[in-house]
Formats: structure tokens, sequence, C-alpha cells
């Protein structure tokens, strides 16, 4: 391989470190209007009035939305009204846009309309929805327009409800010596991507609606557009340039429709409307939280033979992406662990917090973190090393997932490799716990994942190719940029294809829906895997297309021919050949005449044999191939104040093939450092009221720099045959076992089960309290 | 809100400008001078997104006023060529989605001119005011490491 594998330089790097890179709030027109949402402060209330007459005589408004019926949205269920009316269901929902000459402007009439609330009972929790009598979130659930296998329960908050129903319950109880049953939970919290989201709007007088937005499925903008608005989907023209970060935040579609209503009100002139963070973080979806019970059984010998799992899932006010998300976490509930008899109930709730996008990961950090424990809880119980009882249990090619696929060495990897090289890699074996003094401990804690996506079984992925007069090519994907760095895989993929230096392909960065083809959408890890196969068929079509131009012109069979270079050559006598700028316009003999023409390659991709889910069951092949990592985590506790201090992260996954050495090891890291904010510090905090308490960088805190641990990442290489070079999805993986491994080493430090999180010194005080004052 | 006449020196130039008296330096240099290169972030002073050099010092740019910023040399990323730091975290893979990256250089920039010897415990105190979301900042470590000056 000679591109493959690389630390090639990102193709967007030095745009990157030169401010010249953009990004959606980075283009400005003039005459483009500036939008300002007004939103809810409650969780739950009746809009009683809305009074906008101060507003309008702030100067330079042109538009205030309030109070009108729009068409509802929402991707599973059409049950979010654009702008509220009636009542708000979460801190942050909007109730009215105004739109002005200025963001300052917009600022002040926003702050000048009076909306009157009658508050109403708040479901700040699933678990609290769940309950019988619960308010209700949603009174006409039953009334809304729906997806197919989106299944809510008319009168309850039940938004869907997913099933697995594998094996036999009874034997497995039965051959169970070992039972363990806890319960987990943990809030909504947020992406907190760097770049707040931002969509701008303009409907030209013909009708074209040109959107701009920071998004990770520019596609599925305009589908949703032409959806719910019964717009002319061919008018619908959604540009995404560079996005700055997004972790699934940005794969719901919500600005951009509040753009557009607004550009619409005002004859379609140009409007943008921007997150402040306090909006992007409440009134944009967050990180899903949720409430779980898991019942582990196991025989003697530490075999696991049965399991039962209830998953809460906190949804939010809207089920949007969260049905989605619920899914997800159901096919892949028990863990990377061979279960013969699985039983799974996984809800979707609608609770009065803010609603729910995907979240790296998908439901898997979640999930995991909720077994991972229980994991530590069954190996304490069993007396058996826990590494040793993951490895025991690890899920293995012939074994079936919970919703009963058949695994393959290519589609599940080496979960048992993963396990070993980990043991390694934190030096297991010189045991978990050492005492420093005292005071401080170092203990580490250990977990593992998998995760396949859930994606559209008929999800597409497109490449173009097109050459320049010098021989180089330009490389067309709908993948967008959202900071992985695909786009330059990509180009390595099509360089080791075409043997040709990466330096001569040129990524277009931006997505524009009209001329781009499509990417379903820049989500699940699969953007390498499925835009990767695009391209690699795309190369396919531009070389059978080189090689018949340059047959003719050296009168050699195409057979014969070789690529590479950029040059096609006789494979026998490589000397003989032709340059690709001598061929990509046609062939033009020395008379004028030409042969051949502008060579355009192109390539597709669909995934393969994938089905919904049973409604009974879950049976059904939710995704394409999963991939396995093993986790460990060393903290050092202070068990005199319970604060603690990250030491070591490390990840080992079976990516199938590394693609870009630095990129790969970068997206692992900045996964795990995530993963462990995630678990050890990052949450919503509601009051009684369903307000969202630390809505700013100051109260919500990510790791900042110094924080974070030494990074350890570990890759094995078990292809992925049906992937480009084998290489298997990893954007995520680093993040999944955080929370699981971060909550296992603080456990056994701390001496108490830490079930929830985050993982903050206060709660693992709480835990040792609760402990003191039950044994007394 | 009254108007102003200022003159503001950016990158090396000296740019004159109307400006509302609460109009941040964050803002009039992204929509007045079209220097996008300052990230908004947070408006708040949480995040360092907007990070600029204001007379050799870090300044995060929505925290100042453009009024205040009269009579000092400004320096956003876009006043930076192919300076080591940028090179650095180009080699060093120390951004993702770079959108934090001007800010980081910029205070990068800034400490190695204020402290060319810094040792880890000044980095830290320096690059603390800052948030990247998507790398683990051992790449960002690495990259101010290989520029300072090494004993
Ligand atoms: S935008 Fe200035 S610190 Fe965040
Ligand atoms: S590179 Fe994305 S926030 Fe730093």
């Amino acid at each position: 391989m000679e591109v493959i594998g690389k630390s090639v330089i990102r193709k967007e790097a030095w745009d990157k470190v030169s401010g010249r890179a953009r990004y959606t709030n980075d283009f400005q027109s003039v005459g483009m209007l500036s939008a300002q949402m007004v939103i809810s402060p409650y969780g739950h209330a009746k809009i009683a009035g809305i009074d906008t007459s101060k507003a309008w005589q702030v100067p330079g408004v042109r538009a205030i939305l309030s109070g009108k019926r729009y068409p509802l949205t929402g991707e599973a269920i059409r049950d979010r009204p654009p702008i509220a009316v009636d009542k708000v269901r979460y801190h942050g929902e909007p109730v009215a846009v105004v739109v002005a000459d200025t963001p300052s402007q917009a600022k002040t009439a926003a702050d000048l309309i009076n909306v009157k609330y009658e508050l109403l009972p708040v479901v700040n929790s699933p678990t609290q929805a769940f309950q019988k009598g619960a308010p209700l979130v949603h009174e006409h659930l039953g009334e809304y327009k729906k997806e197919e296998d989106s299944l809510p329960v008319p009168g309850t908050n039940i938004a869907t409800h997913i099933k697995i129903r594998k094996g036999d319950m009874e034997q497995g109880w039965a051959e169970s010596e070992t039972v363990v049953e806890a319960s987990f939970s943990f809030a909504p919290s947020d992406h907190a991507a760097m770049e707040t989201r931002c969509a701008t709007a303009e409907i030209q007088p013909d009708g074209t609606i040109i959107i701009m937005t920071s998004s990770q499925a520019p596609f599925m903008v305009k589908r949703l557009l032409a959806d719910y608005f019964d717009e002319d989907m061919g008018k619908i023209i959604v540009h995404t340039p560079l996005v700055g970060g997004a972790y699934g935040g940005k794969a719901a579609v919500q600005l951009e429709v509040l753009a557009y209503l607004a550009s619409k009100e005002l004859g379609g002139k140009p409007v943008k409307l921007f997150n402040t963070r306090e909006e992007d973080i409440l009134t944009s979806p967050c990180h899903i939280g949720l409430d779980a019970t898991v019942k582990l059984g196991a025989d003697r010998n530490g075999k696991i033979k049965a399991a039962e799992i209830r998953y809460l899932w906190d949804g939010g006010a809207y089920s949007d992406k969260a049905i989605d998300v619920t899914r997800s976490g159901t096919v892949d509930c028990t863990g990377p662990y061979n279960i013969a008899n699985v039983w799974c109930d996984s809800y979707c709730m609608y609770t009065n917090h803010p609603y729910a996008a995907p979240f790296r990961g998908f439901s898997h950090s979640e999930l995991s973190f909720a077994i991972e424990r229980t994991m530590d809880l069954l190996a304490q119980k069993l007396n058996i090393d826990p590494l040793q009882l993951r490895y025991l249990n690890a899920i293995m090619p012939g074994d079936t997932t919970p919703t009963r696929v058949r695994l393959t060495k290519s589609n599940v990897g080496d979960l048992r490799k993963c396990i070993e090289k980990l043991r390694e890699l934190i030096q297991w074996d010189e045991g978990p716990i050492k005492v420093i003094n005292d005071r401080f401990i170092r203990v580490k804690g250990v977990s593992c994942s998998w995760k396949t996506s859930t994606i559209d079984p008929n999800a597409p992925s497109g490449a173009i190719l097109t050459f320049n007069r010098d021989g180089s090519i330009n490389l067309m994907s709908g993948v967008v940029e959202i900071g992985t760095g695909t786009k330059t895989i990509l180009a390595q993929i099509l360089a080791e294809k075409l043997k040709m230096d990466v330096d001569k392909v040129h990524v277009r960065m931006e997505v524009d829906t009209q001329t781009t083809p499509e990417h379903w959408k820049t989500v699940a890890s699969r953007g390498t895997y499925m835009a990767g196969r695009a391209v690699l068929e795309a190369a396919e079509d531009v070389i059978r297309q080189l090689k018949e131009v340059a047959a003719c012109v050296l009168r050699a069979p195409e057979e014969d021919l070789e690529v590479g270079g950029s040059r096609v050559f006789l494979r026998d006598d490589p000397v003989i050949g032709l340059h690709f700028k001598d061929i990509c316009y046609g062939y033009k003999y020395p008379n004028g005449n030409t042969i051949g023409g502008q060579i355009i390659g192109r390539g597709n991709f669909v995934l393969r044999h994938l089905t919904g889910l049973d409604p009974e069951t879950g049976e059904g092949k939710p995704g394409p191939e999963w991939t396995p990592a093993a986790y460990g985590v060393e903290i050092e506790l202070d068990r005199r104040d319970y604060t603690y201090r990250l030491v070591k992260a490390c990840t080992v996954l079976d990516i199938g093939r590394v693609m870009n050495q630095k990129a790969a090891e970068g997206q692992v890291m900045g996964a795990m450092s995530m993963g462990l904010a995630f678990a050890g510090r990052e949450t919503f905090y509601f009051d009684d009221l369903g307000r969202v308490l630390n809505p700013q960088l100051r109260t919500y805190r990510p790791l900042r720099y110094g924080e974070n641990p030494e990074y350890v990442v570990g890759f094995v290489e078990t292809p992925q045959l049906d992937s480009p070079y084998g290489a298997r999805g990893a954007g995520e993986h680093g993040l999944m076992g955080m929370p699981g491994a971060l909550g296992n080493a603080l456990s056994l430090a701390a001496g108490v089960q830490l079930n929830h999180l985050p993982l903050i010194p206060e709660l693992i005080w709480r835990a040792k309290e609760a402990k003191h004052h039950a044994s007394l | 809100m009254a108007l102003q006449q200022i003159t503001l020196h950016v990158n090396g130039e000296d740019h004159n400008l109307t400006v509302r008296s609460a109009d941040t330096l964050l803002f009039v240099l992204r929509e007045k001078l079209g220097l996008t290169g300052s990230k908004p972030g947070c408006l708040n002073g949480d995040c360092g997104a907007c990070t600029v050099n204001v007379d050799g010092w870090p300044m995060k740019s929505c925290l100042m006023l453009a009024i205040e910023a009269v009579g000092k040399q400004v320096t956003t990323i876009e006043g930076l060529h192919n300076t080591p730091i940028q090179q650095a975290f180009v080699e060093e893979f120390a951004f993702q989605c770079g959108y934090c990256t001007p800010g980081f250089i910029m205070n990068c920039h800034s400490l190695i001119e204020q402290h060319p010897d810094a040792d880890g415990q000044t980095i830290k105190e320096w690059l603390e005011s800052n948030i990247c979301r998507c790398t683990s900042y051992i790449e960002i470590e690495k990259a101010v490491k290989s520029v300072l000056r090494k004993d």
C-alpha cells in the first residue's frame, strides 16, 4: 500500500490553520437579515398569550413569527410544531422568531416580546414518564402522522417500544446459578460542538429555495423541507460548507425549518439564524438520557445464559431522532457478548426535557454504561477477573446478535484479540489496584463495546470524478467534512486505486445537494465504507474509460494496459504509455482528429441485505458490520474528598484497516476525551420546572487542555471484506466504553457501586454516605 | 445606539470604521472587516474560539469592545502566514473540525512570543482557556511543544 495507512495531511489542513476555512456563519451577504428566537423559559407550560406590540416598535424589525400553526415536523413522528403553539414542552423551545436588519435589533425586539405562560406539571425523567397517571407530554399522540415502524402508545408517554425476544428465558434463568441485577440512570447532556448550529434561507422569485446549514444531513434537509411544506424537491438546494464539529447533534433538522419559514414570511429575503451557545444547548437537540435496568445470569463457569434488560430512553419533548436512537440501542442491547436468551424492552419516552439527537456512538455509550457496570457486578459475584469474564463471553463469528444476525469474522471482527491487546497495553496483569498512600489509590477499570449502524436499509452514497486538463482529478462526494477527515481518506482510497500521487486528487469540501451526489447522512462512522465503495466504483469507471482511449491510441488490447502514476501504460513495457492529461479530455491526433472526450467517473453504493425489525421479536438485520472494542481507564482517587485524576485511558478497537494512522489515532483519542467528559462531568441539571440550570460552557464543562489523561490507542486489523481495504467504522468507538470503564474504576476505588452519571466527587460521596447509613 | 467613527489597526493595516459603542471586537472583525477566522463559540469568554492577539497578548475578542481596541495592534489568524505554529498544527493533526483552531493558534502564538521557553505548567495555564471538543489535546500539546524553544 502506497497511500493507505499513511498519515496523509488533511486536504483542508492549511485552510483550517490560516482562518480561511469557512463555516456556515462565516457566509454573510449584504441584505441578509438576522433572526432571533424567543425561547420557552419553562419545561411545560400553556401559552396563554403572546404580545409582540413592543417588539414591532424596534427599528429594523421586519417580521415576527409566532402563534401560527405550521405543519408539524419530526422525522419518526410528526409531533413537533416548528414554533410552539398552545403549549411549550421543553425549556428552550422556540415560541417566536423575530427577523430584523441586524442581530442586535432582532435581539432587542425578541427581548420585548411578552409571553404569558401557565405552568403545567412537568415530566422530569423517563421513569416518571413511564408511570401510570403521569402527566402527558402529547395529549394527541394517536393523531400524528408517523413512520410505519414508529410505535407510539396513545394515552401514555411512550413514543415507541422496541422488543427483543430471543431464545428461551425460562431455560436461561434455569441454567444461571448466579444472577445480578442493577439500575442505572443519567440525565440528558449536550454535544457542545464548538460551532453552534446555524442556517440561512432564501427563496428566489422562481421558487428556488436556497439553504445553507451546518448539518450532517443536507440531503435530509432537502427531503424534509419538501415533505413538510409540500415544496418541489428539485427546487431546494442545500449547501453545507465545513462543519465545526457535529458528533451526531447536527444530524437533526431544525433551524433550517425556522430559517425557511422566516424567509417565506418575508417574500423570500435571505435570513440567517445562528444559535447562541445557550440556544444551542437548550433549543437544539441534545444528547439522550437513559434509565436502565439490567439483569444478567451466568452459570458457575461465568458463561452468561440470560439477559433481561429494560431501557427507558429520555427522548425529551419530541421524538424526532430519539426513536432511531432507541432502536439502535435495542439491537445491540447486550453489549458485545454472546447470550442465547435475551429479553429486552426498550422504550423511547417523552419527557419535558430538550429533545434528543443522535450522539456519537448512537445509544451505545449509554447502554454500554449499564451493561459494563453490570458485567463488573457479575464478575465480582462470580469472583472472576472482570476482563476474563468479558473474554469468556466475547461475541465471536458463528454467534448471533440479539436480533439474530449470524456473525462472521468479516462482520464482527475479533473482540478477543482486542481484549488481549488491551490486557498488555494497560498492564492489567499487575492487578487493578495500586495503593499509593493513605490518601491516594490508583485503580483501573475495563469495559468492552460493539456497534453496528442502524441506518436506512436503502441509504445511498455516490461519488463523481472529473478531470482537470493537467490530469489531476476532482473528487465529489456528499460526505460532509465534520472534522473526521473522511474526505481526505476518500482521496487516499482514490489515489491508492489509481496508484497516483494523492496530491493530484482535489477534494471538494462543500456539499450542495444539487450537484454533489447524495451521501445519505454523514453519520454512524459510515463515510469511509459507503462513500469509499462509491469512490472505488467511480475509479473503476475512470480506469475503464482511460484504458478504452489508450488502447486505441497505443494500439494495444485493454487487458495489456495498467494505470499508475497518472499514466496508462503497457504492463510489459511501461515506457510506452500516455499521461492522463493527454487522454482525459479526449486524445487529439496530430491532424486535429479527436477520440474519446471528457472522462467523468461515477460510482455508487448501497448497503445490502438490511431489513427492518420484527415488531414482536426484534428479528432482523439492522446493520452491515460490528466494530468491537475493549477499553481501560486508570484513575487516581483521593479518598479524603473523592476527587480524582484521570491517569490513563486506553482503547483497542478492531478497525479492520488503518487508513490514515494519525487521523485514526486522533479520532479515537478525541472520542475518548468526549466519553470521559460525558462520564465524568457532563449533564444537564434540571430543576422542578424542567429548566436546564447550566446552559453555558462555564457551567457545562467539556474537558479542557491539561485535564486529559495520557491516551493509549491500539488497533486490531481484521478486515471487513466488503469495505474499502477492509476498513471498519472508527469515528465513535473510542467514546463508547469510557463511561463503563470509568464507572468500574471508580466503583472499585471507592468501594461503592456507582450507577449514575456523571461520576462527580459528590456522587461518590453520596454513595459512600448512603452505604454508611445503610450499615448503621 | 450612538455610532462612532474609529480607526482599528488590524494585521498591519489601518481601517476606518463606523461602529456601535456596544459592538464587540469579534463582531467588527467578522462583520465589518470580513475576517471570519475568529470564531464565535460562546460570546461569553468561556471557549476561546474568538482569541486574537492584541499588543502581543491573547485576547478573547468577544470580551473586548471594538472601541477599546483603538490605538492597539490587533493580529488575527489571517495575519499569520506560514508560521511555525501553523506548520506544527498541520503536521501534528492538532485539529479536526478546525473551528477552535484559529483561537488555539492565536493563543499558542502569543504564548510563544511571551514565553519562548514555557514549561508544561505555563502551557497549561495559557491553553486551558480554550476548548477543543474534537481532539484529545495531546496533538495540540505536541504541536506547541515542538515550536517552543527546546533546552
Ligand atoms: S466566543 Fe469568545 S470566548 Fe467563546
Ligand atoms: S478541532 Fe473541532 S473543536 Fe477543536
